[in-house]
């Protein structure tokens, strides 16, 4: 009886490091498909209309498409499809920072700074196997205050409640990470396509969020 | 009339429409916190909040 226990439990194991190798082979890809993308809108140098069209088509394939193929390979397509477009509609933005004269600097530290905050929460969460599921529901509300917040900021333009607002979001982003992660490690996520866009999403904004913060206290106008 | 605005407004209502059902979903179906578990959630989120700090300070020098 104990060895049936056992083996169900390192079966359970297997496929727990099995969701969790997958997630971030795929989100390493991704990531370095995203720069790519990035680095060609910088040096096409896209508007910032087709930034938000990218950004559009991004959510749409989020909400509509994923979630019927999250369970198939063409679910990859679509990973590489989000990431591409999400990482070529920043391209307006870094092209805003590189004008500055510090502007490479700015965007090699926030880059540098969301890796190492995501090595860091994603190692605390891996060695210390605490389950974070319930910040789910504190994590989403603090979201829709968030959105609601820069939906007002649009029309506002309040740049001390801008730059709070990226304050918020990189904290919401970082306990998305904490609870992401957390999910795979305790079998609530067995699908490393949603893992994976839902961790990329965190560090996207983390890295967008602290360019701006640096951009405000490190920015030589 | 500023387009962009209004299509970033639109953006964002949008958005607002993803994570409504998700935040209902996670609201009702989430454990209750034990003891100890907002420590280890906050603990790493102050690191967060320092080490930025640092970026902060060493972007500004």
């Amino acid at each position: 009886m104990e060895n049936y226990s056992s083996s169900i439990s390192s079966t359970s194991t297997i496929s727990i490091n099995k969701v969790l190798r997958n997630t971030y082979l795929l989100l390493s890809m991704t990531l370095l498909f995203s720069a790519l993308m990035a680095f060609v809108s910088t040096t096409v140098n896209v508007g910032h209309g087709v930034s938000l069209m990218c950004s559009f088509g991004a959510l749409a394939m989020i909400w509509l498409v994923l979630p019927r193929t999250a369970n198939s390979t063409a679910g990859i397509g679509v990973v590489f499809a989000i990431t591409g477009l999400l990482g070529f509609g920043l391209g307006p933005v870094l092209n805003m920072y590189l004008s500055l004269s510090n502007g490479a600097e700015l965007i090699g530290t926030s880059l540098g700074g969301t890796g190492v905050i995501f090595l860091a929460l994603s190692a605390y969460v891996l060695t210390t196997k605490k389950d974070f599921s319930f910040m789910g529901g504190f994590l989403m509300v603090g979201l829709i205050i968030v959105v609601l917040a820069s939906l007002a900021n649009i029309f506002l333009s309040i740049p001390a409640l801008s730059l709070a607002l990226s304050g918020a979001i990189i904290m919401l982003m970082s306990g998305l990470i904490l609870f992401d992660t957390s999910r795979i490690i305790n079998g609530g996520e067995t699908n490393y396509i949603m893992a994976t866009v839902s961790l990329y999403l965190s560090l996207y904004n983390i890295f967008v969020s602290l360019l701006q913060i640096l951009g405000v206290f490190g920015g030589d106008d | 009339m500023d387009w962009m605005k209004i299509s970033s407004a639109i953006f964002l209502l949008l958005l607002l429409f993803l994570l409504l059902p998700r935040a209902k979903h996670l609201l009702t179906r989430s454990p209750k916190a034990e003891s100890g578990d907002w420590q280890a959630a906050i603990i790493p989120l102050i690191g967060v909040v320092g080490f930025i700090a640092l970026l902060v300070m060493l972007v500004g020098l």
